[in-house]
């Protein structure tokens, strides 16, 4: 489904990603882990075309097209969804417009008709049970006053709404509480299927207890250093990442 | 002297001509306005408060003016086409600067209410325009100077004491831009003690063929403890121009709203002037523009917290596309011993295009210490993050863009206390970004291609 | 809080910001004070005492022709008494043969006179290691540390100096950012100025102290026209400090300064002020208008300029330290602390000029207003339509201590493209009757709370400051701030 090939990218001049290489089946759970600052949400940032950051090398294929040669919108069009570290505030923008409009630019690119106003409506009422979402929220301006639990819930009730091929998870779990925590992964558990992948981006082993992966990769210094099953998440847990950038800049060295 | 010589030629010329078919209580301002002018010009580009509008140059090209009151050919079913779907109002329409009622004018109105051609009012009733035209408008200023002049008719909104209006009063201003003719405007609004109204006035052009200009002065009283709320629309075409000069006089417990919506335009300038009178009163100024091609706004505002305890709030937005040009100057004023004055005022702008240009001014002046007051402005462009934010949900660029847009100026339109209305302006905002404010039913406006959305830059 | 209550707030504030003025001595020295007025002959005097070459006396020619076609300017929110300017003496030097070798050969007069600012010239040459131009009645009598900063090629001496020693530097530079015909006063300045501070630092080279100048008027009836010009080369680095101090007398006294900056690719200069003329007495009588052009030419890509001014005296500031950001990635910074208090009346605060592409601009307003002062910011940010990816953030906050003070704000902004973000935000209130109180409840006397909340509200600023000054600066707004400790 996605073949990432030798990725470089830079932002503001400086190279962060230095040859990612990485496939992702349907059906498939890949975690990416690693230290602070060795790439993981530029890599986010890349696949779902964040103009901030240039590619510099590499190739990424999606479905069998040219992922980088398309514009964010449709990246999205053609499946790939980023759930958001950091989910924007748009004061003034309803969650409802924003939806709708989302939806229906999706449906038209594929060649389908706008959904109706009652079975829009009631599409956001059934997504909306899967993260627990209040009525409340969706009807406010998008993110604006969420707090950060809402804000990731948020984001995976769009997932459900857009039903993507590939979710990009980036750091779902940062400042959610146990039971956040527990809601989101669940969400996510629940739309998952043979058919779609994720890729879950995250710092701690944490997430993972929820989102079984079925591959472990560890990005160090803008390259994928090591990959393996879900035990390297356990190891890394316990013994962190310090050994591994031993390794890796004994290599070097 | 400028652009003003001709007018005063003019004027000179003229004068019988212009009293006769105008009413005695407005005559009675014209020698004041004239020694006002007195060695004055209109402002010039560059001038303090005028640092891109050249007001002297909009007034100098050799308009028509409509002195003999010759009824103006247009089709009055236009004005039907800013109708706000589902609001009643009372209806008036002037064409150039004549004044005539609809069918809904005056109809079910309370009787002691008085609204209509202000020269038919100074006529029937000239105790109460006396006492009221010409009262709040300073001929301090040469525009004003110049309208009190040359202005022969305009629309009279009475409300006596403790009287509530139902339902808003609509002007709706024409400009049959056929021929090139200029227009001398004038409302004045009295809402006295404990009186309530509502006027909305709309600005449009019918024929975009030649350069028109609006000149426009409105007075409006505000007894104590009244409610007023003032829109005004434009809505007019690239080829016309407005010079409007708006005063409000508030007394103790008062409650002003007034909301200045430039959607299309030439070139205007708009300066709104609120007096605070008496304590614990209160005003919203609101304002917003989009311009795009040549476009030209500039709005100057100076609010006057001359007595204790009042409240004023402002807050203008701009969205500036192609080479439009706007620019906002505000002043806050707070006189000395007005101790719990709360004034803020607040100026965000976007410009859209690399040649696109905005200057602004926002000002405090402040003579007393117990206050709360602030001011903001901002120059930039719509916020990157949610573009993108909303981009990896599918939704295409422009249509992105234009949903920021019209969030960015959501907060203006929510202000408006008439529900019709805001549903009106939230749509009409959206036609106007997307461009289809030009399949406006019979409209003149020549604003084909001009969607601030049509440009591929796809970034 | 009720009104007794209130009655006794606003009399200890009353308290709490008057002081005496503790820098309002006279030293008794001889001064050559040549006589009232001002005409070519003037010009020409001072420019022979000084025995300048033909440019420079051209200059000043120039510039005194071009002043005698313009007129004071008025649009500052300033109420400025009419200025006599025949009625004041354009040249005042003590009379101090020729710059002392060492210490021992200065005035002791001149010195008790530094000493009294707390500048003891041997002091700050062995405590802090920072090199001082000292400048008195406009000429400068002592440079410390001279020949230690040659050593890098650093040159740190008086403009008249300089125009002797470096005369192609100085016609490079003089008047590059601010033209003689820039406004009123800068033409005066640059018919008239008598002395002032001239820095050159080379190419890659680190300033490696502080060089500071304290400006000192004495004589009675003259003005003070000093002028200062800075030069950093490419990547070059220096940071500057400027003090000023005055006698109490009744009359008002002019001093109109020039400060021209040009920095290079890459370089960095610091310039930092504590302005402190005399204010004039409680009743608004004396005190000095200080008409001062100070400009920065940010040339250079990657050139910054940070301007950072904490301003307590003068009965009259017209100032507004300036960066052209004319280099691409320029950085220009304002931080301004502006306390007036009495009938002082401040104009004071930036302008920003970006020409060049990706600069930025940081501006931060503090004003302060006690008594019945008047204090305004006035600023511009403008962006022209080539300098895209600029970005300037301005706050702009004004604290009023009484009723009978005001505080205005005068900003403009001038954006003429889509990329940069320009922002704007001020605030005006009183001091905070909650913060008062609950320093009160914890002990904490109103007076003493007061100069706690100003210092505290000045704090973003003052840290802007280079160690020595802030400590300085700090004392004061208190001194200015609280009777007791004055």
């Amino acid at each position: 489904m996605l073949v990432v090939n030798d990725l470089h990218a830079s932002v503001e001049g400086k190279e962060i990603l230095k040859g990612v290489n990485l496939s992702v089946n349907p059906g498939e759970v890949h975690a990416i882990m690693g230290p602070n600052g060795s790439g993981k949400s530029t890599l986010s940032a890349v696949l779902t075309g964040n103009p901030a950051y240039t590619v510099t090398g590499g190739s990424v294929e999606f479905c069998g097209k040219d992922l980088l040669s398309l514009s964010p919108e449709n990246r999205a069009h053609e499946g790939i969804f980023l759930s958001f570290q950091y989910p924007v505030e748009i004061p003034g923008v309803s969650m409802v417009n924003f939806m709708r409009a989302a939806l229906n630019a999706k449906r038209k690119y594929h060649g389908l008709d706008p959904l109706t106003a009652s079975d829009f409506l009631k599409l956001m009422r059934e997504k909306r049970a899967v993260v627990q979402l209040d009525n409340k929220l969706a009807s406010r301006s998008v993110n604006e006053g969420f707090s950060g639990g809402e804000k990731k819930r948020n984001e995976i009730f769009q997932m459900a709404m857009l039903e993507p091929k590939l979710s990009i998870l980036d750091e779902t779990d940062s400042g959610l509480d146990i039971d956040a925590l527990r809601i989101v992964a669940g969400g996510v558990n629940q739309l998952r299927s043979e058919n779609n992948a994720t890729i879950v981006i995250t710092h701690y082993q944490r997430l993972l207890d929820y989102i079984k992966p079925d591959f472990v990769h560890v990005l160090y210094k803008g390259r994928i250093v090591k990959t393996g099953g879900p035990d390297l998440a356990l190891i890394l847990e316990d013994k962190g990442y310090d050994w591994i950038k031993e390794e890796i800049d004994n290599q070097q060295a | 002297m400028g652009a003003l010589k001709q007018y005063i030629d003019f004027y000179r010329t003229n004068s019988a001509e212009i009293d006769a078919n105008s009413a005695p209580a407005l005559n009675a301002l014209r020698q004041k306005a004239l020694e006002a002018l007195d060695g004055k010009e209109l402002p010039h580009k560059g001038e303090e408060n005028y640092e891109v509008t050249d007001v002297d140059a909009l007034f100098a090209p050799d308009y028509g003016i409509n002195v003999n009151r010759r009824p103006l050919d247009v089709d009055i079913a236009e004005a039907f086409r800013c109708d706000v779907p589902n609001m009643s109002t009372w209806l008036y329409v002037a064409v150039g600067d004549i004044y005539r009622s609809s069918r809904t004018a005056g109809l079910n109105m309370p009787a002691s209410v008085i609204v209509g051609s202000l020269r038919e009012a100074a006529i029937a009733h000239p105790e109460i325009v006396a006492k009221y035209y010409g009262k709040y408008a300073s001929l301090d200023d040469a525009h004003v100077a110049l309208n009190s002049l040359l202005a022969q008719d305009g629309l009279l909104v009475y409300v006596p004491s403790g009287v509530v209006l139902e339902r808003p009063v609509q002007l709706v201003n024409i400009m049959n831009a056929a021929a090139k003719i200029m227009a001398f405007r004038r409302i004045l609004v009295v809402v006295e003690d404990g009186a309530q109204a509502r006027l909305l006035v709309c600005d449009h052009t019918q024929k975009v063929d030649e350069d028109c200009l609006a000149s426009q002065v409105v007075e409006i009283y505000v007894g104590a403890d009244a409610t007023f709320d003032y829109y005004d629309i434009e809505e007019t075409g690239v080829h016309t121009h407005r010079v409007s000069s708006l005063f409000v006089h508030q007394e103790a417990g008062s409650n002003v709203l007034v909301d200045g919506i430039t959607l299309m335009n030439g070139t205007s300038r708009n300066d709104y002037r609120i007096d605070f009178c008496g304590e614990h009163a209160e005003t919203r100024l609101l304002g917003m523009a989009i311009s795009n091609g040549d476009q030209h706004i500039d709005n100057h505002t100076f609010i006057a917290h001359n007595a204790a305890a009042c409240t004023s709030n402002e807050l203008f937005k701009y969205v500036l596309d192609d080479n439009a040009q706007g620019a906002f100057s505000g002043k806050i004023l707070v006189a000395p011993d007005c101790p719990k004055t709360e004034a803020y005022q607040s100026n965000r702008n976007i410009c859209a295009s690399p040649t696109a240009k905005m200057h602004t001014k926002p000002q405090l002046e402040i003579y007393t210490d117990d206050v709360k007051c602030g001011h903001g402005a901002t120059v930039g462009q719509l916020d990157q993050e949610a573009l993108f934010y909303m981009r990896t949900r599918g939704i295409p660029y422009d249509d992105a863009r234009t949903m920021l847009m019209q969030a960015f100026m959501s907060d203006v339109i929510d202000a408006v206390r008439l529900d019709n209305l805001r549903d009106r302006l939230h749509h009409l905002v959206e036609k106007r970004f997307d461009g289809s404010l030009a399949l406006c039913r019979d409209c003149g406006n020549a604003c084909h291609n001009n969607s601030l959305n049509n440009k591929n830059n796809n970034k | 809080m009720n009104q007794d209550n209130e009655k006794q707030n606003e009399k200890i504030i009353d308290g709490a910001v008057n002081s005496d003025y503790k820098y309002g001595f006279v030293t008794d020295i001889d001064t050559h004070v040549i006589p009232k007025g001002l005409n070519e002959d003037v010009v020409r005097y001072i420019s022979n005492a000084k025995g300048e070459p033909e440019w420079l006396l051209n200059f000043r020619l120039k510039a005194f022709r071009k002043w005698q076609t313009m007129k004071m300017p008025h649009w500052a929110h300033l109420d400025v008494p009419d200025i006599d300017f025949q009625d004041i003496s354009y040249y005042a030097a003590p009379s101090v043969k020729k710059g002392p070798k060492s210490m021992d050969e200065v005035d002791p007069e001149l010195r008790k006179t530094f000493d009294k600012l707390g500048i003891s010239l041997e002091e700050q040459m062995r405590l802090s290691g920072m090199a001082v131009d000292a400048v008195m009645d406009s000429v400068s009598v002592k440079t410390t540390y001279r020949d230690k900063l040659a050593e890098l090629g650093v040159i740190f001496c008086s403009i008249g100096q300089a125009v002797h020693d470096y005369p192609d530097l100085v016609k490079r530079y003089l008047g590059h950012a601010v033209p003689y015909s820039d406004n009123f006063f800068a033409a005066l300045n640059s018919a008239v100025f008598s002395d002032g501070s001239f820095v050159y630092i080379p190419k890659g080279v680190r300033c490696p102290m502080e060089l500071s100048t304290y400006f000192r008027i004495n004589a009675a009836g003259t003005g003070q026209f000093e002028r200062t010009l800075i030069v950093a080369d490419d990547d070059a680095y220096v940071s500057y400090l400027e003090g000023c101090t005055a006698p109490m007398r009744d009359s008002n006294q002019l001093h109109a300064a020039i400060v021209e900056i040009i920095v290079e690719d890459r370089a960095e200069v610091k310039y930092s002020t504590v302005q402190n003329w005399y204010p004039g007495d409680k009743n608004g009588k004396g005190g000095i208008y200080n008409f001062v052009t100070k400009r920065g030419l940010c040339r250079g890509d990657f050139s910054k300029l940070s301007w950072t001014q904490v301003e307590t005296g003068s009965a009259l500031t017209w100032k507004y330290p300036s960066c052209v950001l004319s280099g691409d990635n320029s950085v220009g910074e304002f931080y301004s602390v502006a306390l007036t208090n009495n009938y002082q009346q401040a104009d004071t605060g930036t302008k920003m000029i970006h020409i060049g592409k990706n600069s930025r601009s940081t501006i931060v307003s503090k004003g302060i207003s006690a008594g019945h002062s008047q204090n305004s910011y006035r600023g511009m940010v403008k962006v022209l339509s080539k300098a895209t990816n600029c970005r300037n953030y301005t706050q702009c906050d004004s604290l009023l201590l009484t009723s009978t003070s005001g505080a205005h704000t005068f900003p403009i902004i001038d954006v003429q493209n889509e990329s940069s973000v320009v922002e704007h935000e001020a605030t005006t209130s009183k001091i905070d009757e909650d913060k008062l109180f609950y320093c009160n409840q914890r002990g904490i006397s109103t007076e003493d709370a007061i100069g706690l909340i100003v210092n505290g509200y000045a704090k973003e600023v003052m840290s802007k400051l280079p160690m020595e000054f802030a400590v300085e600066a700090q004392k004061l707004l208190s001194v200015q701030l609280s009777g007791s400790v004055g």
